[in-house]
């Protein structure tokens, strides 16, 4: 492609010992970025240990006098607890959907991957055009049928339809059929292990790290969906955190004590997800390039 | 792409095994079923439903007789084409598309870009940094940006003491940088994971051969990670469609932001009105229009030859 004119050592030494100018740009750029990206989280952190008063008083992005915890009290305390409940209620909408769902979309793409059955392209075409049906035009139509059954404004409204992940089948059959080898599941077939066992012991394992990332794609998924509890839930103690959060910043107008709880409910509804993301970085970062580079 | 590697088979046999019946049919009903199930009740069963439901109108006796349904065609699609707020929000979310899809991208391009180049100490940190707004739900992100705009509260008070970044004119790229601000991270990381999947002597030689870093950037790098960028824009592209928490948030900052500013906000305002049958028809066009945009733009970018 590029014409091969030989280069001595020395000039490719000089090249990297002139290049203090770009590294200090590209330095540059990346501080620049971080300050967009973390500055508005430092604000809400500063903001969230201030009183109410000095929240607007005091210079936004540094510490008055120390109130996290009086704050973090009052939030847990207004109304009976609410916003523990709505904690409660992600945690389980979330981690729930998300760990259910990843173990049925890695069975569905498993299979889809490693046995031949008629039926098979056409269910995986099918299921592939679920990606691109966007989740939020299925929200009114289910909240149709739902309310068909009475069964609107309950827990399993939300979290029934927040199992079902498409992306995940394609993601799980990715990687199945390039990290699970067939020669390793006949020699299990040979050892007498059934395809369940198998798929269990075996094949699950191998295919962790496509696991992680199919779980933190439908945990983040299902903990920004807004739209679908949005229309279902009518009953606050039902709600999920971000919906509660939504709810009282509707009403920051008419009273304003509410506004220091949404500073601090905000920090702290950020908080299950950054942990999840540092506990799983790892595999994480191995396994979303397999659904990219495909 | 996608296909298994079937191992080498004389002809007739690979004829007699597709006669043979299924093997582990019972382990294969047990894999694809709970899914499958599931699948159908949440995801074809509502589509096929909203289509019916956008067929039918609601007719009443008098004033204040009962309601009931009946088939009425086309009738609510006709209101949807003549809904002007509507396609007036489906033209805003376009403009905020052509606008916010490439700077988003350009910025995650350009800093996986500046975190392979080896210019950059700190890759670890810098990588973590910029993914942190993915993890804050986009309701959460639109409260806090809300307030950084909010002109007596924000410490960016030199910028919103001039500019109103809530006024009609503004508000809609005010949103655009929240959404910027969340997903920049997400489609750096997609783009900078396709980048450390090509093998270094890709670019090794013509690194050797005097090639800049930056002509090793766009000649080698870029067309290399191409399927990646193929994926975010696809994704872009839905999501920016779909857009609803943010701007529905952002309702309660300015007053600029109707209820009907996005084609899902329209969706919700008639589910809540209740008008059942035209908020389905508009949930079936919306989805329509999706479907074509991205599938349009996958068809486009094979035919140009990239992946």
């Amino acid at each position: 492609m590029t014409t091969t004119l030989p280069t001595t050592p020395a000039a490719s030494v000089r090249r990297h010992g002139h290049s203090t100018v770009p590294r200090s740009a590209a330095m540059l750029i990346m501080g620049v970025s971080t300050v967009y990206f973390l500055l508005p989280l430092w604000w809400l952190f500063v903001g969230a240990t201030k009183s109410r008063e000095q929240f607007t008083d005091t210079q936004p992005l540094w510490f008055a006098d120390l109130h996290l915890f009086d704050n973090v009290r009052e939030l847990v305390t207004y109304r009976d607890g609410v916003f523990l409940r709505w904690i409660l209620n992600s945690v389980a909408y979330t981690g729930g959907a998300a760990l259910l769902g990843t173990l049925l979309a890695a069975m569905c793409g498993y299979a889809l991957a490693k046995y031949r059955f008629p039926g098979r392209e056409v269910i995986f075409n099918v299921v592939l055009s679920g990606v691109l049906v966007p989740a939020t035009a299925l929200a009114l139509p289910l909240f149709l049928i739902f309310s068909k059954m009475h069964a609107t404004n309950t827990f399993w409204a939300v979290f029934l339809p927040s199992l079902v992940n498409p992306f995940g089948v394609y993601l799980a059959r990715v990687y199945a059929t390039a990290g699970v080898p067939d020669g390793l599941l006949e020699a299990a077939r040979i050892d007498g292990s059934g395809e369940i066992r198998t798929f269990f012991t075996i094949s699950a394992k191998l295919m962790s790290p496509a696991l992680v990332t199919i779980f933190l794609f439908h945990f983040v998924a299902v903990w920004n969906n807004f739209l679908l509890p949005l229309i279902m839930l009518s009953d606050e103690r039902l709600f999920p955190v971000t919906l509660g959060l939504y709810s009282w910043n509707t009403q920051v107008n008419q009273v304003p004590e509410l506004r220091g709880l949404v500073i601090v409910g905000s920090l702290i509804s950020i908080a299950p997800l950054a942990v999840a993301f540092l506990l799983l970085q790892r595999f994480w970062r191995t396994g979303i390039s397999t659904g990219a580079v495909k | 792409m996608t296909q298994v590697a079937t191992p080498p088979q004389a002809p007739e046999s690979a004829a007699r095994r597709n006669r043979r019946p299924t093997r582990y049919t019972r382990a294969i009903a047990l894999f694809v079923a709970p899914f499958g199930v599931l699948f159908a009740l949440f995801y074809l069963v509502p589509i096929v439903y909203a289509i019916v439901q956008s067929l039918y109108v609601v007719q009443r006796t008098g004033t204040y007789g009962p309601a009931r349904e009946v088939f009425g065609g086309l009738a609510q699609y006709r209101l949807v084409f003549s809904d002007g707020p509507f396609w007036g929000s489906v033209g805003r979310m376009l403009a905020f598309g052509a606008v916010q899809v490439p700077v988003m991208l350009g910025l995650a391009l350009a800093l996986a870009l500046l975190l392979d180049s080896g210019l950059v100490t700190g890759r670890r940190f810098f990588r973590l940094a910029f993914f942190v707004p993915y993890a804050v739900p986009g309701v959460v992100a639109a409260i806090m940006w809300g307030f950084l705009y909010s002109p007596n509260l924000s410490p960016l008070k030199p910028i919103t003491s001039t500019v109103d970044l809530l006024s009609a004119d503004t508000v809609l790229w005010s949103i655009a940088n929240v959404v910027t601000w969340v997903y920049v991270g997400y489609n750096m990381l997609i783009i900078y994971s396709a980048l450390m999947a090509i093998p270094t002597e890709m670019y090794e030689a013509a690194h050797l051969d005097g090639a800049s870093r930056l002509r090793i950037a766009w000649s080698i790098k870029i067309p290399l990670v191409m399927p990646a960028i193929v994926l975010t824009t696809v994704f872009s592209i839905i999501g920016t469609l779909q857009l609803l928490a943010e701007p529905q948030v952002f309702r309660s900052f300015s007053s600029a932001v109707s209820s009907t500013y996005t084609p899902n906000m329209t969706v919700f305002s008639m589910s809540a009105i209740p008008n059942f049958n035209l908020a389905a028809a508009f949930s079936v066009v919306l989805a329509l229009t999706t479907f074509v945009l991205s599938f349009a733009f996958l068809k486009t970018t094979q035919r140009r030859g990239m992946p």
